[in-house]
């Protein structure tokens, strides 16, 4: 099996990977990076998201061997560097947009890329950005004022509606 | 004000930390030393009869251990069934067996018929790929009521038809409801459809089973909201193992719903497989395979029939339901359309006669069994449905019709004709506050609003009652569980203070490891800090039942008070000892003891310290240590209860709904932590919206499923839920439990779907088109024009 290399949350790494092994695989189980997680097969549940490159994919729609020397950051990478929870992720806590916490890292994966695109979204464009990240447990508002926290928005008319 | 970390305090969960880190322990997050990995082999026909499996290419694959098929199970038992229903005429339910691999028989699509285990999962996979299977395919049964007729094939050949049971509920009432029905001055009618619903948790099931020759014991890894009841069922109904050789471990799991709770074919094969293999075996369900073998939900069929006494009083109410069981019955599938469900059709409401009639039905379908709610929606949306109906037939205000029949505030407890007796509620207050936070009085001019820009406004209302906190283990026992519903809890104090909490309950969300500290930390006084919380592991957890029915609090937190009270009545009688007073002098305030009326005190520390070092300490009259275990069994149901508004504006154009707000007033008695209480709401909701407009799960007439993906399976997203407005402000404590709590999971999704339909309903009616009554869910733009344009 051809080695695959990448630099993932800054750091270079490195495992085997098979043709049709995917991203997520790769992640998960080359390099024990768990907390991508892989909720359905159809890329629709946006579970898996990371960065390849700065740009939000879904890992488990690539194939490993097409990203050798792609940058790729994932959940893992996304606190600060004295551990304590990053801007989104803690805007995630503070408003209890997280519940079972299994769709929680591609959440926050493709909040990181939308704010980096808009840092100022509307209500509306949060929704619509996050179309493609099913949650089963929070019914999403939470979510969504999360979004908008990290952002640096007001958050307390969507709290009142 | 509460204590940042006390009741009633909206405390940030401990628990998000490692979830927003990628470090949650989630089951597929485990890989064992040697692991192997099995790929099941599904039927891709409903039904049929297995002529021959030749898996010799197979196991000649790389890398292949070995293929199994139900020949390697002969020794095993099938997967058992936790209730027992009996029928009208006091006969046992029919109970097919549930084999682990397919007998002779496959009965649905994604019923395995063989497994094959490999050193990775994708040899296992192409392995599965060389297997030689001759299936003569049979007649598929598919719909429920075509199931029932004479004739018509059987599900299962040994069984005597594809009636599971007939139940009727309060049968002895049958003959006083008919004659209600002949007095009544107006009788009103409802057909309706629950559709069948899949609970899709976004963390797919995975089991990983190990074995320790050394030891002769067992370890299943799995994704389960009971990881107890797994441990009692596997072991000793499927494989024969006692309990002290099995261990099962539910680490983090990433949603349930329901669907988890259940015993399922593939955690008793990785189990055995690694006793067989002498290595752990892994398996990860795909979600196409969550698909076609999680069980599902709902999908019931009903008439119900209201009668009213001239001064529309509710006189009588009577239902004929035909329940989905799917091919087998998944573990505590027969108590869903029967005590569950049957024991609510009274509602909020003063209903003196009620017969509720089930005919639970054996289909080519996969086994369906609780899902979020699990029978109270179902009894929620009919009777919901149906006084809205009603009230439109009279020409009355729904609202008032709802009022005039609700059991009042000063009639509680209240034995309803359906065996059940509400402790406590106020249905006008709940009623009062979604009214007011609607702004329902200013409603009429949005839908002015909405018409101006050619759009159909609609208020929708329901109002719920629910059962929850299950129960009462000697009631149950009589109704058919083949279970206890208790809970354990056991609280470690240790020497220096801290405190380890060990609990039955179950979270997979719930966020249990923050509320349950804050209960003990407000009972002892310390910080919570100074708490954790664990559970999911039957090697160190007393036996518990785990956590669905909106029970943990209710039940788990009951068991958890009940522990920490034993453990400050000894921790007081070792103060006591320490100030020299007699123990009924001790007070505990804050984390310290104090003698009463003086200013003689001993802190938390110093008698934990005492109890772990116990060199001035009454050894004669007391144990040293203080640990303690309570298992809480309830006296009665809890029921939450609320009144939901739903404001939609339809696009007559397309037939589109969109939900614009959603007032959610619920009384969940007493509350530990405000913000989980709100977000276990918007979950339930966005749950219940879905239900009623977008999610389905559809099998063709050959028993194929339709619905088989995200990309077919409407599941809600972002953009289709907002607008929750949700209060809890409304509270009648809890009667019988410590906590004066009555349980929160599963409001949102049983009061939402008919708040939705009636809002549909109130729109079309409002702009002219009152030949719709109903509309069965989902609604669907297609089903809503189609019914405009009927």
């Amino acid at each position: 099996m051809p080695r695959v290399s990448m630099k993932v949350n800054g750091k270079p790494m490195a495992a085997e990977a098979e043709g049709r092994t995917l991203l997520s695989a790769y992640l998960r189980e080359g390099l024990g990076l768990t907390g991508t997680h892989v909720g359905c097969d159809t890329s629709q549940c946006g579970a898996c998201v990371v960065l390849v490159d700065g740009a939000a994919v879904k890992a488990c729609t690539a194939f490993a061997a097409d990203l050798d020397g792609a940058e790729v950051t994932t959940i893992e990478g996304m606190a600060n560097a004295d551990g304590s929870l990053g801007r989104i992720q803690q805007a995630f806590q503070d408003y209890h947009g997280l519940q079972c916490g299994f769709c929680t890292p591609g959440m926050v994966m493709s909040t990181a890329a939308l704010l980096a695109e808009n840092p100022k979204p509307t209500e509306d464009e949060v929704r619509h950005y996050l179309e493609g990240n099913i949650c089963r447990c929070t019914g999403y508002q939470n979510i969504v004022r999360a979004v908008m926290a990290a952002s640096g928005q007001d958050t307390t008319a969507l709290a009142a509606e | 004000m509460p204590k940042d970390d006390g009741i009633g305090a909206s405390t940030k969960r401990r628990e998000d930390t490692r979830f927003l880190t990628g470090n949650g322990k989630y089951t597929d997050d485990i890989n064992l030393r040697g692991q192997a990995y099995v790929h099941f082999l599904r039927s891709d026909v409903a039904h049929g009869r297995i002529t021959s499996i030749d898996s010799t290419a197979a196991e000649a694959m790389d890398g292949v251990l070995k293929v199994f098929t139900a020949a390697d199970f002969e020794a095993a038992g099938g997967l058992p069934c936790g209730w027992q229903v009996t029928d009208r005429h006091g006969q046992p339910m029919q109970e097919p067996k549930h084999p682990i691999l397919a007998e002779g028989k496959v009965r649905h699509v994604g019923d395995p018929i063989a497994a094959v285990v490999a050193e990775t999962y994708e040899q296992a996979r192409d392995a599965a790929e060389a297997i030689e299977v001759d299936i003569e395919e049979l007649e598929a049964v598919v719909d429920m009521v075509e199931a029932l007729e004479e004739g018509a094939t059987k599900v299962h050949d040994d069984l005597s038809s594809n009636l599971c049971y007939d139940w009727g509920f309060v049968e002895e009432n049958k003959d006083a409801v008919n004659e209600a029905f002949d007095k009544a001055a107006h009788v009103v009618s409802l057909e309706l459809t629950n559709n069948r619903l899949v609970a899709n948790p976004m963390e797919p099931r995975v089991a990983v089973g190990d074995y320790d020759p050394w030891g002769d014991s067992h370890t299943l890894y799995t994704t389960s909201q009971n990881p107890h009841v797994i441990r009692l069922l596997m072991g000793a109904f499927v494989l024969n193992i006692p309990e002290h050789k099995l261990r099962v471990v539910a680490p983090d799991v990433g949603g349930g719903f329901g669907s988890k709770i259940y015993h399922y074919a593939e955690e008793a094969f990785c189990t055995y497989a690694a006793k067989v293999l002498k290595r752990p075996v892994k398996w990860t369900s795909s979600r196409a395979e969550a698909f076609i073998s999680d069980a599902h939900g709902r999908d019931h069929k009903t008439k119900i029939d209201l009668a009213l006494d001239a001064d529309h009083n509710f006189m009588a109410i009577r239902t004929e339901t035909y329940a989905n069981m799917g091919a087998y019955l998944s573990t505590f599938a027969p108590s869903i359309p029967t005590w569950l469900h049957g024991t609510l059709m009274a509602g909020n409401y003063r209903t003196p006669l009620i017969y509720v009639n089930v005919k639970a039905v054996f289909t080519n379908t996969v086994p369906v069994d609780a899902y979020r709610g699990a029978g109270r929606p179902e009894a929620t949306f009919q009777l919901e449905r149906l006084i809205d109906k009603a009230a439109r037939e009279l020409g009355v205000d729904p609202i008032a019709l709802r009022r005039q029949n609700f059991i009042k505030a000063d009639q509680f407890p209240y034995q309803t004709p359906v065996a059940v007796v509400y402790d406590t509620g106020n249905y006008d207050a709940t009623m009062d506050k979604m009214l007011d936070l609607a702004d329902y009085a200013n409603f009429d001019k949005r839908v002015e609003e909405s018409k101006a820009r050619g759009k159909l406004r609609g208020f929708g209302i329901a109002h719920y009652i629910e059962a929850c906190g299950i129960a009462p283990s000697n009631l149950v026992g009589q109704l058919g569980a083949r279970a206890g519903l208790y809970e354990s809890a056991s609280v470690r104090v240790n020497a220096t203070g801290s405190i380890s909490v060990y609990t039955g309950s179950h979270s997979h969300g719930q966020g249990h490891e923050t509320t349950f500290a804050q209960v003990v930390a407000e009972m002892i006084g310390v910080d919570a800090n100074s708490i954790e919380i664990h559970h999911g592991d039957t090697s160190n957890t007393p036996m518990g039942m785990g956590t669905y029915g909106s029970r943990s609090l209710a039940v788990g937190g009951s068991a958890i008070v009940k522990a920490t009270n034993k453990v400050i009545d000894k921790a007081k009688k070792i103060a006591a000892h320490l100030l020299e007073a007699a123990p009924e002098d001790i007070e505990l305030k804050d984390g310290k003891f104090s003698v009463a009326g003086t200013d003689k005190s001993v802190d938390w520390s110093g008698v934990t310290l005492a109890a772990y070092v116990p060199h001035n300490y009454p050894l004669e009259d007391l144990e040293p240590g203080l640990e303690e275990t309570a298992f809480y069994d309830p006296s009665n149901f809890t029921f939450p209860s609320g009144a939901y508004g739903c404001e939609i504006e339809l696009d007559p154009e397309t037939g589109k709904i969109d939900v614009l707000r959603f007032i959610a007033a619920d009384d969940f008695g007493n509350i530990v932590n405000p913000m989980i209480v709100e977000g276990q709401v918007h979950g339930g909701l966005a749950q219940g919206i879905g239900q009623a407009l977008l999610e389905n799960c559809v099998y063709d007439d050959q028993g194929q499923l339709l619905s088989g993906s995200y990309m077919d399976y409407a599941m809600p997203r972002a953009d289709d839920v907002r607008g929750f407005v949700v209060d809890h402000s409304c509270v009648t404590p809890c009667t019988h439990n410590p906590l004066g709590v009555k349980g929160c999971g599963e409001a949102g999704a049983i009061g939402s779907p008919p708040a939705v339909v009636n809002a549909a309903i109130d729109a079309l009616h409002r702009a002219g088109h009152t030949h719709v009554t109903h509309i069965d869910m989902p609604l669907t733009p297609a089903r809503v024009w189609a019914a405009m344009q009927a």
